[in-house]
């Protein structure tokens, strides 16, 4: 067992830590700490803006191949360039959904064709795609997708109708990859598709949901009819689900350290307070605090495992917990951190529901237990794939 | 950064899963926990003379095999796991420990070849008021000739009334919290000296109170930095903290595995009560708290490692120990205690194990300050300092 990094990585550390200092300044400074969950919806230009800043020094798609673009960085230096990003207080990537979902499912799965359209857009940071999975009968559900995709002989593409829901940056978005179910007949995840569809066009509606806190990152997509050229499904029809899951194999949790990082600012900011305040010498107060630092700093060791282990394929189980783990964690520190103002946490910035970021986060955090599966979906796969338990019953 | 075993550090781990699955059966377990003394001798004299546990971290210069709190780390987990009634914990973990932090030269050469000879020993600080922290300190020494006398209490002391050697800790007349704090080693037969065994609600982990009344010593029992030991015995309490937290995580492992396995025979309704997802849903919290938990451990004792070594990550020693130690108590104790419920009415039985694990988690819970406490000591650390910018 070895803890620290390599000297080539600690270089590449260095390497990165210096770009962040000499561009995140200037016109960018508004940015630093902006734009992560939660605050998604803030500084869209100034983020696409960024994401070109990024090309241009060669840190976006750092974890791709180079023959895609890509730095092809190790698992290490992968680690490294998020928690220096976060360290940084880099603003949250407009164009994660591409550089980390789309592109590599394209690189995984796609055509040569689809290959050269596509992944050069979501490299320069001049596309934005989104996500086209949950659907109001399909969230903990997904395979109960009923959006249907016909193929029309006479004009040759796919016509695709139905509804999505939860769609990030739909309304900022270029493109959207859509599951869509290939054959009327089936049901579960057999006769799906995967679509790369265009979100400019006549047979897509995008409207905005209206969250708790009264922003709006997530939205409902609407197709009618929504056109989707032949050449742009992944794989055949019926591969949908093979190719949407397909990615989760791949995952090694190589930004969570990065996220960590957004957590321990957040908890900083929460001891700060409690100084100032006379929350730290309040004694339930000081437990939960500490407790909370605890959650942090497991947290961390857990993901260095997670990093560190598997490749033979084994069940990580250090990884099957991390969500469930994370998640509520974080809703706590986000109660935690109300509890720590006291009566001065429900005074808001101002009219007519402009909120603190320390409330911005308390409110959103409620969200973390249920998106990317919920705390009952993550027990029932803690349980089934790791303890060998029955399974639930499935349609 | 590789934050996995070896396939050295597995094949210890592996050896002594193999050797305590033999050795430390139920019946074992039961049969030695109702002895006075704790254990079984001929068990302890296969481990020190064949398996040679007790030398794995003392250096090879004072015959030990110079493995490091990793592998020492690995085989706790094992003897937490299959409730191991042994000296281990004491002899290793708290007095080995002691030497090789705090031991003089002459100390570390004469005593830790005896302990990798099969001589057993462990650590007394803990006075009657039962806390944690430097306060708990009662014995006084005073000086005499070149040496000491020493007189007060100790209790709560592990494996007191059996150990070979004491390492212990005494204060200067008229000193308080962390001044005035000395080490010594002593034989266990020195005059003065009066043991008496306290029997435990947990069986497998034997404590004792040691009254000392005119105990003298020579300057040779003197450790190092007499009078102001106090920072070097938070580090050996610090070493063997982490290493309790990991016969924890052997512990929650087991109170997992072994509800698990019940669960998938005990049938109601039909069904296998596995089945259920209320009774589901309880086992993927308890696998939630074991895998954090050996998160926990292990880091810890890649510090641990550095702390011993003097390497740059050393410093964290003091934190990640209490991180550990909080987070695998409440672990240990939630795991037990969901586990009776999970057996629903034979987890209330004496035949079956989860009992023992259930006082086992109390009694480690307890030993070396709980979670309230850990977390007490990392707020200071977090909350007592200047406001940052």
């Amino acid at each position: 067992m070895k803890l620290s990094f390599s000297a080539e990585d600690e270089r590449f550390r260095n390497e990165v830590a210096g770009w962040l200092a000499d561009n995140l300044c200037g016109e960018f400074e508004q940015i630093r700490h902006r734009g992560g969950p939660g605050d998604e919806h803030m500084f869209v230009q100034e983020r696409i803006a960024w994401e070109r800043q990024l090309y241009a020094g060669g840190w976006t798609c750092v974890g791709w191949p180079q023959e895609f673009g890509g730095r092809g960085a190790s698992i290490e230096q992968q680690v490294v360039f998020h928690e220096e990003y976060a360290r940084a207080g880099g603003p949250g990537r407009i164009g994660h959904i591409g550089e980390t979902l789309a592109g590599p499912t394209i690189i995984a799965f796609g055509s040569e064709e689809q290959k050269q359209r596509f992944l050069p857009g979501i490299l320069r940071g001049e596309q934005l795609w989104c996500q086209g999975y949950s659907e109001p009968a399909a969230g903990s559900d997904l395979a109960n997708i009923k959006t249907k995709a016909r193929f029309c002989e006479e004009s040759g593409q796919w016509k695709v109708s139905g509804q999505k829901v939860w769609t990030s940056l739909a309304h900022e978005s270029q493109f959207c990859f859509v599951l869509a179910r290939t054959d009327p007949e089936s049901v579960g995840h057999k006769g799906l598709g995967f679509f790369l569809m265009e979100m400019d066009q006549p047979g897509i509606d995008v409207v905005p949901i209206e969250q708790l806190t009264g922003t709006s990152e997530f939205n409902e997509v609407f197709f009618d009819e929504a056109v989707c050229g032949a050449q742009d499904i992944v794989g055949e029809p019926g591969d949908g689900w093979k190719v949407a899951m397909g990615l989760l194999g791949f995952e090694r949790g190589v930004s969570t350290l990065g996220q960590q990082m957004l957590f321990k600012n957040e908890f900083d900011e929460i001891v700060r307070l409690a100084k100032i305040n006379g929350a730290a010498q309040n004694g339930p107060i000081r437990q939960r605090i500490a407790d909370a630092y605890v959650g942090l700093q497991i947290m961390r060791a857990n993901s260095m495992r997670m990093l560190s282990g598997g490749g033979s394929g084994e069940l990580q189980k250090e990884a099957m917990i991390y969500k469930l783990y994370w998640a509520t964690w974080h809703r706590n520190l986000g109660k935690l951190a109300m509890d720590v103002l006291g009566a001065e946490s429900e005074i808001i910035d101002g009219e007519p529901y402009e909120l603190t970021r320390l409330q911005s986060m308390y409110l959103f955090t409620r969200s973390d237990t249920i998106y990317g599966g919920t705390n009952q979906i993550q027990r029932n796969i803690i349980a089934e794939r790791a303890l060998g338990m029955p399974r639930e019953p499935r349609g | 950064m590789e934050f996995k075993f070896t396939e050295e550090q597995e094949m210890i781990r592996d050896t002594a899963d193999a050797f305590l699955a033999q050795t430390s059966t139920s019946a074992a377990v039961r049969s030695a926990m109702v002895t006075e003394l704790g254990y079984d001798p001929k068990l302890w004299s296969s481990i020190t003379q064949e398996m040679f546990w007790q030398a794995i971290h003392i250096p090879e210069q004072y015959g030990g095999m110079g493995l490091g709190y990793v592998e020492l780390v690995a085989m706790l987990e094992q003897m937490g796991r299959y409730l191991l009634c042994s000296p281990f914990y004491s002899t290793v973990c708290l007095a080995s420990n002691a030497l090789l932090i705090a031991g003089t030269e002459q100390q570390k050469e004469k005593y830790l070849p005896e302990i990798v000879a099969g001589s057993t020993a462990t650590l007394a600080y803990t006075g009657v008021k039962g806390c944690w922290d430097a306060s708990t300190i009662d014995v006084v020494c005073k000086p005499q000739g070149s040496g000491f006398v020493l007189n007060g209490s100790y209790r709560f002391v592990p494996d007191g009334h059996s150990a070979d050697l004491l390492v212990v800790a005494a204060r200067v007349p008229d000193t308080q919290g962390e001044e005035g704090v000395s080490l010594f080693i002593l034989p266990a037969s020195t005059e003065g000296i009066t043991r008496q065994w306290l029997p435990t609600m947990d069986q497998t982990r034997k404590q004792a109170q040691l009254e000392f009344h005119n105990v003298c010593v020579d300057g040779a029992s003197v450790m190092q930095s007499p009078g102001c030991a106090w920072l070097l015995l938070q580090k050996i309490i610090d070493l063997a903290t982490v290493a309790i937290s990991a016969d924890q995580l052997g512990g929650s492992q087991q109170t997992l595995d072994s509800t698990v396995d019940y669960l998938q025979q005990r049938v109601q309704f039909g069904r296998v009560i596995a089945s259920y997802q209320a009774v589901k849903h309880k086992a993927a919290d308890m696998m939630v708290k074991v895998e954090a938990s050996r998160s926990a451990v292990y880091y810890a004792a890649c510090i641990a490692d550095e702390a011993l070594q003097g390497g740059p990550l050393g410093s964290q020693l003091a934190e990640m120990a209490s991180i550990a130690k909080t987070y695998c108590s409440d672990a240990y104790f939630y795991n037990a205690g969901t586990a009776i419920q999970l057996h629903g009415g034979v987890g209330f039985t004496a035949e079956y194990d989860i009992q023992l694990y259930f006082k086992r988690a109390k009694s480690t819970e307890t030993f070396l300050g709980d979670g309230a406490f850990h977390r007490e000591r990392l707020a200071c650390t977090l909350l007592d300092g200047e406001v940052m910018a």
